[in-house]
């Protein structure tokens, strides 16, 4: 095994030993949203011609529970390490800075798609149509996690307590996840906030998810999955140098 | 013709926190097969030392190299033979003591390492706990998993940074026990402590450190030897001669504490006592331990 599979291994264990605070919890959470806000909203609003306001709140809820699930995966872990000083046991073995960002980075991603798969299975129930564009569903969906996970990793290895990540999910990662157009359409805002989300990376993540499952979307899906790509890229990139420099964790 | 490589060597080394020199220059070589004691009050730079050694903290100036390989340059192998025992008690709550070996093997590419996993188990007295979570063990064997994570490569060097604080008389003794062990069996040792007993019996040679110097580096013995102070320990059938008194340091027990450099200062305090009718009941010598030369060395430097 070499260092980096053992590391994504213990990643990966790390939260499926946890799985109904790390899995359970965020499906309930997302189903909670749905029953809510389409029992309250289905009859009075139509986003697209022939879409019931549940199937067009569906992908939105799949994709934000993947995108804070994967954020908070590595973020947490990060953070959890360095308090506790654990952290030493990654840093002592020569593992890569690569392999290092490469570990957090899957680990992340699979944790957004097992918590994305678990808030689509229940909200089967539904009434959702067959997922259409499966290469679209797949690209943005590990796009986005991964984006996530790379600024989870960020966030995790900046923050020197739980209250400055708790700041960094508070401040910027649940604004930009509300304010993306996961419950209503971007074309529903005046257009100065129109013009705002556009600047927003998430409302990509959200429009081009949707597009997978209803063949509509506010952009054009190719678009939007190449703003992800170069947020993804962006992030990465940054995430990567933060750890080559050994920025808060080699002193 | 090629000269084996110290297991540690360590070059100029500087490091600076902010308003503290952390480590000013330190030079040290230490060769394959010794077990080294690294010495110094809180703050000398020790820790420092090993964090750099370690990768975990980059030195502002100098080299430092395990076994020939820079420990920047040429980091993995450098990690490949290093094992540290960190100073804290740390562990990851989320699994058990065998996953954690496990986990920790896998690092290093170690795929099937589960035969010498169980040996160090047994050796640490871990077996019985293999299946226990890490957050329920006890500081004793917390302590036991640290060397145990350290050792899962196999590595020739062995850091060790107060491996033994806080740690209780059977366990530290099993530790002692298994080191030295180890280090029969070839493994470099370099060993940081407050117990300065614990380096005199077991180190073959001690470096000082102070201030982020290296104030003295010799054999054990040599540093026990070239104390220049001796030391007797007197009891008095009266009060000292008044020409003495300052020179004598008055013991809880009712006694005088005399230090010396050369007999002939013991041979005339006793006749000065003698001469002022006084008389000494009691005489023992005192031997110099490493303790009285960490502390001259301390004041002198």
């Amino acid at each position: 095994m070499n260092g980096f599979l053992a590391l994504l291994y213990k990643e990966l264990l790390r939260f499926w030993k946890v799985a109904v605070q790390t899995v359970v919890a965020p499906v309930v959470t997302a189903l909670l949203y749905l029953l809510i806000f389409s029992h309250v909203l289905e009859s009075h609003i139509e986003v697209y011609p022939g879409v019931s306001y549940t199937q067009f709140l569906v992908p939105g809820l799949v994709m934000m529970s993947m995108l804070q699930n994967a954020f908070s995966n590595s973020s947490s872990s990060l953070i959890q390490s360095k308090l506790t000083g654990n952290i030493v046991f990654v840093l002592l073995p020569p593992l890569s800075y690569l392999q290092f960002f490469g570990a957090y980075l899957i680990a992340a991603i699979v944790r957004g798609l097992v918590v994305g798969l678990g808030v689509w299975v229940v909200t089967l129930g539904f009434g959702m149509p067959t997922v259409p564009h499966l290469g679209w569903l797949l690209a943005f969906s590990l796009l986005a996690c991964g984006l996530m996970g790379a600024l989870g990793t960020m966030a995790g290895i900046w923050a020197e307590k739980y209250d400055q990540l708790a700041a960094f999910q508070n401040f910027l990662i649940l604004p930009l996840t509300f304010l993306s157009g996961v419950f209503y359409s971007i074309h529903s805002l005046p257009a100065f906030w129109q013009g705002v989300s556009h600047w927003n990376p998430v409302f990509y993540m959200i429009d081009g998810f949707r597009y997978a499952f209803l063949g509509q979307s506010d952009i054009a899906p190719g678009f939007g999955l190449l703003v992800v790509a170069g947020s993804f890229v962006a992030i990465s990139a940054l995430s990567l140098l933060m750890l080559k420099s050994g920025y808060k964790l080699r002193h | 013709m090629t000269l084996a490589h110290p297991a540690i060597s360590v070059r100029d080394l500087c490091k600076r926190f902010r308003a503290t020199q952390a480590l000013d220059g330190v030079s040290l070589d230490i060769q394959p097969g010794e077990f080294f004691g690294l010495l110094g009050p809180n703050g000398a730079g020790k820790t420092t030392l090993i964090s750099i050694l370690a990768g975990l903290t980059r030195a502002d100036s100098g080299h430092a190299a395990i076994m020939g390989h820079d420990v920047v340059r040429d980091y993995r192998q450098a990690r490949r033979a290093l094992g540290v025992v960190p100073q804290e008690l740390v562990y990851d709550p989320f699994f058990n003591v065998r996953e954690t070996l496990r986990i920790q093997s896998g690092y290093f590419g170690l795929r099937h390492n589960d035969g010498w996993i169980d040996e160090i188990m047994h050796h640490l007295d871990l077996t019985p706990h293999a299946d226990k979570n890490t957050q329920n063990l006890s500081g004793g064997m917390k302590r036991r998993l640290l060397v145990a994570q350290a050792l899962v490569h196999k590595p020739p060097v062995i850091v060790l940074d107060e491996p033994t604080a806080g740690v209780d008389v059977d366990l530290r003794r099993s530790l002692w026990e298994f080191i030295s062990r180890l280090n029969r069996e070839g493994h470099t040792i370099l060993l940081t402590t407050h117990y300065l007993e614990e380096a005199q019996a077991l180190c073959g040679r001690i470096a000082m450190l102070k201030a982020g110097r290296v104030v003295a580096c010799d054999t054990t013995r040599n540093l026990l030897h070239h104390a220049n102070e001796h030391c007797a320990a007197l009891r008095l059938a009266s009060v000292p001669p008044a020409a003495w008194a300052a020179r004598l340091q008055a013991l809880p027990d009712g006694g005088w504490r005399f230090n010396f450099s050369d007999f002939s200062e013991l041979e005339s305090l006793l006749a000065g006592v003698r001469t002022a009718g006084g008389q000494v009941t009691e005489m023992q010598l005192l031997e110099a331990d490493l303790e009285d030369v960490f502390t001259d060395i301390m004041k002198r430097t």
